[in-house]
């Protein structure tokens, strides 16, 4: 070690961390793979050209899941003139799914109605980042939650895309999330279709397998030349929701967010997590070998001020 | 040679078939009203007055009925398959339209026939009301849920009639 200065150090220092970075971590060459959801999952084809409004699944979903009772009966339509702060209304802990009343869009007959509940994501955000695993993708398809796993952190709200868990705000001791669950205990486990879905007198929603509604999604575009944009949301946004969307309009204009991206939340965050552990084992000895490096000669007896003998060698 | 038998005995089978279509208004134009009972839960049961309907048609059964009356469809997309001509002497909605639409046995019947044309065929209930509304909003017909089902009391309980909507401005929970 003839030359052992501060510049050679630093050189050194430097090109042993790019090395074992570059070497340790084992970077996954196709990171965007996506789990696409189980093989027999079940989903349902929403159709906005059939829905009237006339808000039988908001009563039915409320029906099935024991929700308490609404501000106002379900066939008030005046709800859909409500807003809070400028936005229409949302899914609520009183009410887990929604119907919304869109006027101007490019629908020139009339206004465009939209249902509006959890996607139920092949590889949902909310699942992602609940640290306490309250979450589960069923292999029916739902994603279910357990409310007395959920601390009420209300992470999860952030974390989806789509804005759509609720929060029981009105609970004072056991505040917990509140979702659509794709009416799982009652119906799903069982084969039978969500309790909205059999409600609706319009047959806005389709329900079978997911596989097999994104094929009758795109017949029904091809069989109805112009009438539909062709596209189907939810079959590839966020890696995929059971939950899939058909409209006439322009989906920006029912409230729809179209730059989501087809990368599932967790592909976010999931090269930056799998770093962690090996970080976590490298930096210790990484940094521990170079201060005992630079310390060498301090370790070897010689402690009388080690950076003026430095100093003095340099000059 | 001598006609009059012939002549007396098609009189007598004319005579016969005007009364037999007076009668009971069956044959060519089906029932006068006819009760839409199968789905009703929450609604009373639709008193379908099917005479009206025929005579507002002028004719084209195929309006409502698609080509299962023999007449050809009126959607051009159908006449590839269904150019009309066979009377299959089944005519109720409900004879083709499932009830149970969405479940697993319908469901699994759709899956197990590959070459079905009709995999999108509406349930009864998705049906009637496609079928039914669209013509009825663009003619003035009742078009509102009650217009033609009143509610019963099942019904007003599931849509929570009996809940008072909170005068204009109020703010509910907590916020």
């Amino acid at each position: 070690m003839k030359n052992f200065n501060r510049r050679n150090f630093l050189k050194g220092g430097l090109a042993t961390g790019l090395a074992a970075v570059a070497t340790t971590s084992p970077r996954p060459a196709a990171a965007s793979g996506s789990f696409g959801g189980y093989p027999n999952s079940m989903g349902v084809l929403v159709d906005f050209t059939r829905c009237v409004g006339c808000r039988s699944c908001e009563a039915a979903c409320n029906k099935e899941q024991g929700l308490p009772a609404p501000d106002k009966p379900f066939d008030d339509l005046s709800v859909y003139e409500e807003r809070e702060n400028g936005q229409q209304r949302r899914t609520s802990e009183k009410a887990y799914t929604v119907v919304n009343r869109y006027d101007k869009t490019d629908r020139k007959s009339g206004p465009v109605f939209r249902k509006f509940q959890c996607n139920h994501c092949n590889e949902p955000a909310c699942l992602t980042s609940c640290f306490v695993n309250a979450y589960t993708k069923t292999p029916e398809g739902a994603v279910v939650y357990n409310p007395k796993v959920c601390v009420g952190c209300r992470t999860c709200m952030i974390a989806c895309p789509f804005y759509v868990p609720a929060y029981s705000y009105s609970s004072v001791t056991n505040p917990v999330i509140k979702k659509c669950i794709m009416c799982y205990d009652t119906r799903l486990k069982f084969g039978r279709p969500p309790a909205c879905v059999e409600s609706c007198p319009q047959e806005v929603m389709t329900f079978g397998h997911r596989a097999d509604l994104i094929n009758l999604g795109h017949e029904r575009i091809r069989n109805n030349p112009g009438k539909y944009v062709d596209h189907i949301y939810g079959e590839r946004e966020v890696g995929g929701t059971a939950w899939m969307y058909m409209s006439d309009v322009p989906f920006e204009q029912l409230g729809f967010n179209t730059s989501l991206g087809n990368e599932p939340i967790i592909s976010y965050v999931k090269e930056f997590l799998t770093i962690v552990p090996m970080v976590l084992t490298i930096w210790p000895a990484l940094f521990t070998g170079f201060h005992l490096l630079a310390n060498r000669k301090k370790a070897a007896g010689d402690d009388e001020k080690p950076e003026q003998k430095q100093e003095e060698k340099q000059s | 040679m001598r006609f009059t038998r012939g002549k007396s005995s098609i009189i007598l089978i004319g005579a016969l078939g005007v009364l037999a279509v007076a009668g009971n208004g069956f044959s060519g134009t089906g029932p006068d009203a006819v009760v839409l009972d199968s789905l009703a839960e929450l609604y009373e049961p639709v008193q379908f007055n099917h005479a009206m309907h025929v005579e507002l048609a002028e004719g084209k059964c195929a309006k409502c009925h698609h080509h299962t009356t023999g007449a050809a469809p009126l959607e051009p997309r159908c006449l590839a398959c269904h150019k009309g001509g066979i009377d299959g002497g089944v005519y109720a909605c409900r004879d083709c339209h499932p009830l149970k639409r969405f479940e697993a046995d319908y469901l699994a019947s759709l899956t197990a026939n590959p070459q079905l044309y009709h995999n999108d065929k509406p349930g009864l209930k998705g049906a009637l009301h496609r079928n039914c509304l669209g013509c009825h909003v663009d003619n003035g017909g009742p078009s509102g849920c009650k217009d033609c089902h009143p509610r019963n009391a099942k019904g007003d309980a599931a849509f929570r009639a009996e809940v008072v909507a909170p005068p204009a401005g109020h703010k509910s929970g907590g916020h």
